[in-house]
């Protein structure tokens, strides 16, 4: 069982008119039940794109996206994903707590329920003691993480998310790191996970797809095999092999290493 | 406390304020009025144009009529009366304003074939179009219920009434940002859902402005309403019949206005109320 296939994806805004832009272009990926992949390249390479097009919020130009074995649309009707925005997103009018029941209660969740698992994703996210608080008196940080635990709260089996931890300082990102990992693990979740980040991406993934703008497509798909992760993984060679591994794609390979 | 010590402190002083203005510009201006070119640029200050406040403000005490109620009195009966059409005609106005703004939010073609027309009724003269309204009012009867003057009167401040509401509010459920609407996209939501958890919600700053434009015009329509159509009952109907009696007796057309102006307020009070009890609820950093 796949958990999302893009065959031939091509993705052009406002075509045939002024500001034309080929965001995507022959994107083939396929993700498996319970991987984790994450989609890295320089900004504007249709990260973001690939992303809305998986979640079906936009339709692509040419080629087909199945999600859970359906077409996209379907699956977002079936609510089969869950998905954290690059920006956070929050209603303003809603305390932390009820933006984090958003989607449960969307999803008929007894009161009850959506308060317990609102303070389980909040606590996860280490933000229990602001569940009272509006997202308007949080750092974009917090906002941020409150974004992540509403993504997590309904437990989809597919997670998109776009750069989650970027406005997170680096003992949080790798708090979350270690969580997100746990709980894709537990839940056996796929993850499409999009990221600046070189050393997160190999951290976290299965694979690392290396993409490059104008037009966007993938250029290569990097296999990193580290095994479960743990207190030492950060300092394994296996580790840092995989991080010069994948700079050395994001670079081109034309371009060769200067040193390692 | 700090905030309503503020509040009574303005409301005093403003009404200080308007006192001294009168007397003042009664005490220094020319009696017969400042004429410049041949137009009256300054009303006359004369007892018989600008009576003193305090003349106006006794009269409230005399009976009406000789021998008849005393006029704070029938000017607050008339009020009352007026505040009924007032108060219909802005629920409702409020309302059908509403209910286009949604109407128009979901359909770009409802949009974009509708708002003309709701921005050209507004550029109605309200004199021209209140005979045309108790002119179909007469004709009219709710069930067996015989149409009443007073439902006119209620039909204009619903006719000006719904207008700021439907452009506020439409502008308030367009508010949402696009990652809001993708979020709920992304969660299958419908677009009842979406109005209910995503557009209303988001719309309220945009509400209580645009409730507050709906009450002052629902007042003004009900009184010029009544003052065109000559309603028996409500203060803009006092507004005419004691203007006849300026030349006799000055200090009484202002009870009258005073009233109008007391209603407008009030109507004012109620709305700021209810938007500071909502506003209570919700911390804004
Ligand atoms: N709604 C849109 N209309 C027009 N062009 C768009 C739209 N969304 C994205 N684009 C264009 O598509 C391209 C890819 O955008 P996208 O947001 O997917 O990039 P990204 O890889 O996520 O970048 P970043 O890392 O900066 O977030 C960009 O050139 C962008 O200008
Ligand atoms: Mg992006």
């Amino acid at each position: 069982m796949t958990a999302v296939v893009l065959e031939g994806v091509s993705k052009v805004f406002n075509a045939g008119r002024a500001g034309e832009v080929t965001a995507l272009t022959g994107v083939d990926l396929t993700v498996a039940s319970g991987e984790f992949v994450s989609l890295i390249g320089p900004s504007g390479c249709g990260k973001s794109t690939l992303l809305r097009l998986v979640g079906d919020l936009i339709q692509p130009s040419a080629g087909t996206v199945t999600v859970a074995g359906k077409p996209a649309r379907t699956a977002r009707a079936d609510q089969e994903y869950g998905i954290a925005f690059q920006q956070a997103g929050l209603f303003d009018w809603r305390t932390v707590q009820r933006n984090v029941e958003l989607p449960l209660e969307l999803r008929g969740a007894s009161r009850k329920e959506r308060a317990e698992r609102a303070r389980e994703m909040l606590e996860l996210v280490g933000l229990a003691e602001f569940a009272g608080h509006y997202p308007a008196q949080l750092s974009g940080g917090m906002q941020q993480r409150v974004a992540i635990a509403r993504a997590l709260a309904v437990h989809p089996p597919l997670l998109l998310m776009d750069e989650p931890f970027g406005a997170l300082d680096e003992m949080t990102r790798e708090r979350l790191q270690d969580e997100l990992l746990r709980i894709c693990a537990s839940t056996g979740t796929s993850t499409i996970f999009v990221t600046h980040s070189i050393p997160e991406a190999v951290y976290l993934s299965d694979r690392v797809v290396v993409m490059s703008a104008r037009p966007g497509r993938i250029t290569d798909v990097v296999p990193i095999d580290l095994g479960e992760r743990g207190e030492t993984t950060r300092q394994s060679p296996g580790f840092f092999t995989g991080i010069t591994k994948v700079r050395k794609a994001l670079r081109g390979d034309a371009m060769p290493l200067v040193s390692a | 406390m700090n905030r309503r010590g503020r509040l009574v402190l303005g409301v005093l002083g403003a009404a200080v304020v308007g006192v001294l203005l009168w007397e003042g510009y009664k005490a220094v201006g020319d009696p017969d009025g400042t004429v410049l070119f041949g137009t009256r640029v300054l009303p006359r200050t004369d007892d018989a144009a600008m009576p003193h406040v305090w003349t106006i403000l006794s009269r409230f005490g005399e009976p009406e009529l000789a021998g008849g109620h005393p006029i704070w009195l029938v000017v607050l009966q008339a009020c009352l009366f007026t505040l009924r059409s007032v108060a219909i005609g802005f629920v409702a106005g409020g309302l059908v304003g509403l209910l286009l703004a949604v109407l128009m939010q979901r359909l770009r073609v409802v949009e974009r074939g509708l708002l003309p027309y709701v921005i050209l009724s507004q550029t109605v003269p309200l004199i021209a179009l209140a005979p045309v309204i108790a002119g179909w009012g007469g004709r009219l009867s709710i069930g067996t219920y015989p149409w009443q003057p007073w439902m006119s009167v209620t039909v204009i401040a619903m006719y000006l009434a719904f207008f700021p509401v439907a452009v506020g509010m439409l502008r308030g459920l367009q508010s949402p940002a696009p990652i809001a609407e993708e979020l709920m996209r992304s969660y299958a939501a419908g677009w009842w859902q979406t109005l209910v958890k995503l557009r209303l919600p988001a719309s309220t700053p945009y509400l209580f402005p645009a409730l507050r434009l709906a009450a002052a015009a629902a007042v003004v329509g009900a009184v010029v309403g009544e003052i065109s159509m000559g309603t028996r009952g409500g203060v803009g109907r006092l507004v005419i019949e004691y203007s006849r009696e300026a030349t006799t007796d000055p200090a009484k057309v202002f009870t009258a206005m005073i009233g109008a102006a007391a209603l407008g307020l009030a109507v004012a009070g109620v709305v700021g109320l209810s938007e500071f009890l909502v506003g209570r609820r919700r911390v804004r950093a």
